[in-house]
């Protein structure tokens, strides 16, 4: 029979890819140039960059997200918020950006216990207790401090990141940024005279000399504070990094006789903002990119690719659909009608298509391999997934591959926008990284087995939640998961195991160890044996497929314990970035997933999609043993997922697994307690 | 009964057994690594037969589980036993066999570098030539002679030697050592502080001066500063006692029968024929940044056997391969009145068994696995 309702799965994704390409329409600004201004060059964490990602990554260090909500209006864009602060800090300084957890430290400072984002208006007060807290924290090991204390330092860092960023285009107090300039520049020539006379031993004016020295103390703490470096390089010809920041600038130019250009612009632009005179503003910008464009062009490119991709924030679109792909694989197993199966196929190749377009726009501005830190490890885990599910729903056409690539892209993506928060993403490699081919090979191949590993342990879930709690896991769809778990899990092996050896060799190559027990490459060397620990299992005939499903949901414990946890240990040469807030994630994460596997352990004749008749037993005990995860879940919560808490979950579960056991099989009855 | 011991060598249960020993040793070893450090850690839980465990505050030892070697060890067993016998000929199987022949060369090649590999440092202030270098973690006491001007003849006494205390000879000198006290780790002070204790040495640096013991680091990154009171006689003549530390960085001189001696403890040096001079060194980092962007050295080596001078630049995943060794850049002091740079040397011999076994493991592999993988497609296109 002819599908006569064929074309809404495409006509679905066409209207995502159309919703997801529709940011990348240029949009224009009224009033202010604002827009426009994030475009300009500057030179922050050794690499260039538009303002608007300088603006993006502090807002999201000071309050985790790249905007600023204001009550009852739309929410303001990083790039509005951070011209304000550093041109208009009264107005700035009346708009919430510091967000603030920890009641105690909330109590500390007196400020509603209720809230959670806090100006710096409200924090003024209580600065010098802020800091005098930070002094005594500092004297601890990184390792040592406890929640409130990391809290206290965070917020400490915030306000000096923030003090900087209200010096970076100005002297803070200087109302009149492009007057002050000219009387600046007026001073130059005199006071230097003056200057050149007193070390001469002669007569010198010394109220020129004074006034040249007035302007100097107001530039000298900004050339200390001041954090980006907005003014480029006269000559970049001889020297592409001599970025300097507006203080620095402004004091040499004393030594020079003359003020740098942008220094001029970015004043004129000042004033004109702080005045509200729109066109003098836009005006002074646009001067200010036809003289970049100039001898910056190279920058100036780079700059405006940058703003373009902060713009169109691929990997929050792909987030998106891989929901709704998700939600339609699901759909499926409930209508199991073909169209929604393909809707969430099609939704997933829509995704996948964002997410590639994401990650190559990304390559090409670092000029890097996918795969750098932390964060692009976690984009790449979830782009690896997807191709895998997709072509795994390309051979068994059940919605698993759809659920399982969705799945992991999505947790994936949501995991990547927690760790940006740590700031700049982009990050320049440190000298023993600096090496592409390297980048490109462990790293890749281990990211890889990652990937694999997620995709094979998401579908041991699915294998799980199917055959226990609905009758859909029928003999053959047992097989074809069985199959499909082993297959991805020699996939695993292969990547994992040769990224492990590959990463021994570059470490051969950069300090003459190929092997030394770091925790990162203990981390991947646990995968590579948890996974051969399953494939010679099941060669060996000691599991099958439902045991098959329990170990690869295993395998998702470990390879997140090599992925984060190992981070999370701060020693050895990988731990860049110690995580405390991830800690508690992966340690309900841990739970989860022993809870998983302690359903998967059932006995089999109570799963639901094996039992001959609906036992009353049967149910109960299935009941029973979702009553006990909910149970320990919720207390898990309440004592933060602790581990000693999540060792005793263990010992619980296995308790329960056991009474199970003896309930389903009398003892009368020989038959193993295997499933399928 | 043999034939029993060789059904279990050649069992798949009992290598998930050994793999499943293997994942629990490796991640205990690294959760160790938080309190103990890696050194130590990598002692206990890899570089052992079996894994002990003390109560707090006793001396017993209790083996609560199999070590690295003894899992490593049974895991090569039962590799080589399970090829030999139960692996399908050679042709049908190439990818399994690749596979094994992989992990049985990568399992020899680590213990090989396990028992043969020495890690060294070579420090280097800018201009200056060595012809040694000094290792991370032993020391030794050194007693030199120094009477001939053209050349010292230098005795060197382990520092696990020294610790077992009491007297030893040192050989080709009428002098005689009688360890009176040692420390593997502790600090020299000029005055006394709470648990401080006196050297009791009435010559040289250790006059009048005080040790504080301190627990042995943990920290890879540190090392112990062992100190020893030592006692020296010429046969029946004291000659008076001595402080030995290896924070005392001139070695002490006296003498003896007409004849120049220095006595020092000193890191642990592995001399080479060859020398290496330091001629220049750059450390540049990322512009408004303090991350690393480059380090390098300069360096001229100098072969008196085989007539080779030349010059090398050493830098981040570029070492320099000299005589059986490896040179790689590992620390550096670029700012400051003294600069200098730290080359990490490594002889280790089967450093190229990795590369093959990964190539092996590799191909194998993906043999393996692309044959199954074309069965399944084309079973599933029929």
């Amino acid at each position: 029979m002819k599908n006569r309702f064929a074309w809404w799965p495409w006509a679905l994704a066409a209207l995502g890819l159309a919703w997801a390409l529709s940011s990348l329409l240029p949009r224009r600004d009224t009033g202010f140039h604002i827009r426009e201004f994030g475009r300009l060059p500057v030179l922050l964490n050794g690499r260039v960059q538009p303002f608007d990602s300088v603006a993006r990554n502090n807002l999201l260090q000071l309050r985790n997200k790249q905007t600023v909500h204001i009550e009852n209006e739309r929410s303001l864009p990083a790039m509005n918020w951070l011209l304000d602060a550093m041109l208009r800090p009264e107005q700035a300084g009346k708009l919430k950006v510091f967000r603030i957890d920890h009641p105690e430290l909330l109590a500390l400072l007196k400020l509603d216990p209720n809230e959670k984002h806090f100006s710096f208006e409200q924090l003024q007060p209580s600065l010098e207790e802020v800091e005098n807290q930070a002094r005594r924290v500092d004297q601890k090991q990184a390792a040592e401090r406890n929640a409130f204390e990391r809290q206290t330092m965070k917020l400490f860092q915030g306000l000096l990141l923030y003090r900087r960023l209200l010096n970076s285009l100005r002297p803070e107090s200087l109302d009149d940024p492009a007057a002050d300039l000219e009387a600046y520049r007026q001073a130059i020539p005199d006071g230097i005279a003056a200057v050149h006379d007193r070390q001469a031993g002669k007569d010198f004016n010394e109220e020129n000399l004074n006034r040249l020295m007035a302007h100097l103390q107001r530039f000298e703490p900004v050339s200390r504070f001041a954090y980006p470096l907005i003014i480029p390089p006269l000559d970049p010809a001889k020297s592409r990094d001599a970025w300097e920041n507006i203080g620095t600038s402004l004091m040499e130019a004393a030594r020079q006789g003359e003020i740098h250009p942008a220094a001029r612009a970015y004043a004129t632009m000042a004033t004109a903002y702080r005045k509200g005179d729109t066109n003098g503003f836009n005006q002074a910008l646009a001067n200010y990119q036809a003289w970049l464009a100039q001898a910056l062009h190279h920058e100036v490119r780079k700059a405006k690719a940058e703003g373009l991709f902060n713009q169109f924030q691929p990997f929050y679109q792909a987030t998106v659909l891989y929901v709704l792909a998700f939600v339609f694989a699901c759909l499926f197993w409930v209508r199991m009608s073909e169209n929604v199966r393909r809707a969430g196929v099609l939704l997933l190749w829509t995704a996948l298509l964002i997410h590639t377009f994401g990650l190559v726009f990304r390559m090409v501005l670092e000029g890097r391999p996918p795969v750098t830190n932390l964060y692009s490890s976690a984009v790449f885990i979830g782009w690896g997934a997807a191709v895998l599910g997709l072509i795994l729903e390309r051979f068994f056409r059940v919605g698993l591959g759809t659920a399982a690539g969705a799945g992991t892209g999505f947790v994936t993506q949501i995991i990547a926008h927690n760790l940006a928060i740590g700031g700049d993403t982009m990050e320049m490699m440190r000298a023993v990284l600096d090496s592409n081919f390297w980048l490109a090979t462990h790293v890749i191949t281990i990211t890889m087995g990652y990937f694999a590993a997620f995709v094979a342990g998401f579908l041991g879930v699915f294998f799980i939640l199917l055959g226990l709690f609905t009758r859909n896991l029928a003999g053959p769809m047992v097989q074809a998961i069985g199959r499909m778990i082993y297959g991805i899990i020699c996939f695993t092996i292969l990547f994992s195991f040769i990224g492990t050896i590959l990463g021994g060799i570059w470490a051969d190559q950069s300090w003459g160890r190929f092997w030394g027990w770091d925790p990162k490459e203990n981390g991947a060397l646990i995968i590579v044996l948890w996974n051969a620990i399953i494939l010679h299992a099941r060669w060996g005939g000691l599991v099958r497929e439902s045991g098959l499903a329990v170990m690869a949901i295993f395998g998702n414990i470990v390879t997140a314990f090599s992925w984060f946890g190992v981070n999370m240990l701060g020693v050895g040469l990988h731990s860049y970035g110690f995580m405390d807030t991830g800690f508690y994630y992966l340690m309900f994460f841990i739970l989860t997933q022993l809870l998983l596997m302690g359903l998967g352990m059932l006995p089999a004749n109570c799963w639901r999609s094996l039992e001959d008749t609906g036992t009353t037993v049967a149910s109960r005990i299935r009941l029973a043993a979702l009553a006990l995860s909910a149970v320990i879940l919720a207390l898990g919560y309440l004592v933060q997922f602790q581990l000693w808490f999540c060792l005793l979950a263990c010992l619980i579960l296995a308790a329960f697994l056991g009474i199970a056991h003896r309930l389903a099989c009398p003892p009368t009855d020989q038959q193993q307690p295997q499933t399928a | 009964m043999l034939d029993r011991a060789y059904q279990a060598l050649t069992s798949l249960r009992l290598t998930v057994v050994l793999l499943a020993l293997a994942t629990v040793i490796v991640f205990a070893g690294t959760i160790a690594q938080v309190d103990q450090g890696l050194y130590q850690a990598q002692a206990r839980y890899f570089r052992s037969l079996l894994i002990y465990w003390s109560p707090a505050g006793s001396s017993l030892k209790f083996p609560i589980f199999p070590g690295g070697y003894l899992v490593g060890g049974l895991m090569l067993l039962n590799l080589l036993a399970i090829t030999i016998r139960r692996m399908k000929p050679l042709r049908d199987h190439l990818g399994l066999w690749m596979v094994h022949a992989g992990m049985i060369l990568l399992l020899l090649g680590q213990l090989f570098t396990d028992l043969f590999s020495v890690e060294s440092a070579m420090p280097l202030n800018l201009g200056e030539t060595k012809q040694y270098s000094e290792d991370f973690h032993a020391n030794e006491l050194v007693v030199i002679d120094a009477s001939d001007p053209r050349e010292d003849r230098v005795v060197s006494l382990p520092e696990s030697r020294v610790a077992q205390g009491g007297t030893l000879d040192v050989p080709g000198t009428p002098l005689r050592l009688r360890v009176k006290q040692y420390w593997a780790n502790a600090e020299i002070l000029d005055q006394t502080t709470a648990n401080a204790l006196p050297t009791g040495a009435d010559k040289g640096v250790g006059l009048g001066r005080f040790v504080l013991a301190r627990p042995p680091t943990p920290r890879m990154e540190e090392r112990n500063v062992p100190a020893a009171i030592l006692e020296l006689t010429a046969g029946p003549a004291p000659l008076g006692t001595w402080l030995a530390s290896s924070l005392i960085g001139v070695p002490q001189e006296f003498s003896h029968d007409g004849k120049t001696y220095r006595l020092a403890m000193r890191p642990k040096r592995h001399y080479t024929p060859h020398s290496l001079t330091l001629l220049d060194l750059k450390h540049d980092v990322y512009k408004g940044t303090d991350i690393p962007k480059d380090f390098r050295s300069r360096v001229r080596i100098q072969d008196p056997k085989t007539g080779e001078d030349r010059e090398a630049v050493i830098y981040m995943n570029n070492p320099l391969r000299y005589g059986g060794a490896t040179y790689y850049q590992y620390q550096m002091a670029a700012s400051g009145p003294v600069k200098s740079s730290t080359l990490q040397v490594v002889r280790n011999p089967s450093w190229l068994t990795p590369y093959l076994s990964c190539l092996l493991v590799g191909l194998g592999l993906t043999v393996q696995f692309l044959s199954h993988l074309v069965k399944f497609v084309r079973e599933k296109a029929t």
